[in-house]
């Protein structure tokens, strides 16, 4: 089993979606959301997901192809 | 002696103790060290600091390390020089820059890494790791040699071998990853969990980012212990930035300075990559992600972490943010150069060319003290210059031909 923690940001057409939910439908995931912002145009999750690491990465590959950025909690880690 | 009581966290303010963590186990926002400032108020003074190195170091007990043995190539304590000639073409009296091109390993960053891997060897790490496109890489795999600690650096796959050779010469274990920015970025976040490493801007980061504050007391003090009126800041992650401003506050606090701090903290970015500007604009705090495309390579920083503590430093300090255009980077870098004999990377052109923006709009005073931070050395960029300057002159041997020359290229022997 694995943890990891990111942060998703969502596109507007996204706001309304439960893309959340979905993940713990579709994937043996479990999603725990530590932080957010969602405002009508856009909205941002900063979340643990917590399962096998496959399942993991399936779940967030599936999450990218739905256009949601997805980071790590630290932002951006390669510096100049 | 070190004045360190407590890793905090900067959202909700839970408070952990001094370990190589950088999150907030409750809500994941990120940890910043605090001090016990009455104790420190009581211990630090001016006497103390100037009988210190003539580095960084000079600050120890405002850092957050212990009493052993720093790992120190000597960063820091670089000149604040008058700017006269630039003064001048611009119309400040007082404007300074604050030269960091000259550090060990030519850039600001030294002084946060020599802060990051002091930290990891007196938390017992043997390896110190990094991701990075340039001077990160050359700080980290300097100051690893130097500690005698295992150095792994990741960069990008594609990465100019040129921008390489100075890391790769501390002989480091250098990691090329195939792969976009992005999954190099998400790899290095999953490695710093895996693996017993201090990744400095990852794991170390709160001790790490502690190191700007160096760049903020040596200004005022330089400055005969007053804070400047404006600070124009290259900015990349925001990290420096906030850290300039914290150090600022901090001798205001302990009671170090001459005048209250009523610094306008200035962010300067590269229009192609200026998330924290295009925020500010728009009057949010929300940092929406951007894909950098500009030639200022070691401020694109699409998805900033210290981004929101920049916006909120800017409201605080009655700031303010400017992109500029990368030709203007390009004319900043030759205008520095050719006023100042700085020879800065394109960060250094970013920063003049948005103190250029600031004096078109007359927000700056002539009578200002203002400081412009230049944070790294034009050698590692010289590309992003070199088909701006003037053609050299080709002569044959001879006094005649040097003379039809300079004819032909309308100058005049002096």
């Amino acid at each position: 089993m694995a943890k990891r923690r990111m942060k998703f940001t969502f596109p507007p057409e996204l706001i309304t979606r439960p893309v959340i939910y979905e993940i713990a439908q579709r994937f043996q995931v479990v999603t725990n959301i530590r932080r957010a912002d969602v405002a009508e145009e856009r909205g941002w999750v900063v979340l643990e997901l917590d399962g096998a690491a496959e399942d993991i990465e399936r779940a967030v590959e599936w999450v990218m192809t739905l256009n949601v950025r997805v980071d790590p909690i630290e932002g951006d880690v390669v510096e100049g | 002696m070190s004045y360190t009581k407590a890793l905090r966290c900067r959202e909700c303010g839970r408070e952990y103790s001094l370990e190589p963590i950088h999150v907030c186990e409750f809500c994941f926002g990120p940890l910043e060290v605090v001090y016990d400032y009455a104790a420190m108020a009581g211990g630090v003074t001016r006497e103390n600091i100037i009988l210190g190195p003539y580095s960084m170091w000079r600050y120890r007990d405002l850092l957050p390390v212990g009493e052993g043995e720093v790992v120190d190539i000597n960063a820091g304590f670089t000149p604040l020089i008058p700017a006269n000639n630039l003064g001048r073409t611009l119309g400040l009296k007082n404007l300074y820059l604050k030269n960091d091109c000259v550090n060990p390993s030519y850039s600001f960053k030294d002084r946060v890494v020599s802060v990051a891997a002091t930290k990891a060897r007196e938390f017992g790490f043997k390896t110190l790791a990094c991701a990075s496109t340039g001077n990160l890489a050359c700080a980290v795999a300097a100051h690893g040699a130097k500690a005698g600690l295992e150095t792994y650096v990741f960069i990008p796959a594609d990465l100019e071998q040129g921008k390489i050779v100075g890391a790769a010469i501390y002989g480091p274990t250098l990691v090329a990853v195939e792969g976009s920015y992005d999954e190099v970025n998400r790899l290095c976040s999953e490695l710093a969990d895996r693996y017993p490493w201090a990744f400095v801007n990852i794991n170390i980061r709160p001790y790490y980012a502690e190191g700007s504050k160096t760049l903020g007391y040596e200004v005022a003090e330089q400055l005969g212990w007053r804070a400047p009126d404006w600070a124009i800041v290259p900015v990349a992650s925001g990290s420096m930035f906030t850290k300039i401003y914290k150090g600022f506050k901090e001798l205001e606090h302990i009671g170090l300075l001459n005048n209250g701090v009523d610094t306008h903290m200035v962010v300067a970015q590269a229009r192609g990559c200026s998330p924290i500007v295009n925020a500010f604009e728009q009057e949010t705090l929300n940092i929406r992600p951007v894909k950098p495309h500009t030639i200022a390579k070691s401020l694109a920083i699409g998805n900033p972490a210290d981004g929101y503590y920049a916006l909120k430093t800017i409201r605080e300090s009655h700031g303010a943010a400017v992109a500029v255009m990368d030709p203007e980077v390009v004319e900043g870098m030759k205008l520095l150069a050719e006023t100042e004999g700085i020879f800065a990377e394109t960060a250094g052109g970013v920063a003049i060319a948005a103190l250029k923006h600031l004096v078109a709009a007359d927000a700056i005073g002539a009578e200002d003290v203002t400081v412009v931070y230049v944070t790294g050395s034009g050698l590692k960029t010289q590309e992003a210059v070199a088909d701006a300057l003037g053609p050299r002159l080709v002569i044959k041997p001879t006094v005649h031909s040097f003379e039809e020359a300079v004819k032909e290229a309308g100058k005049v022997v002096p």
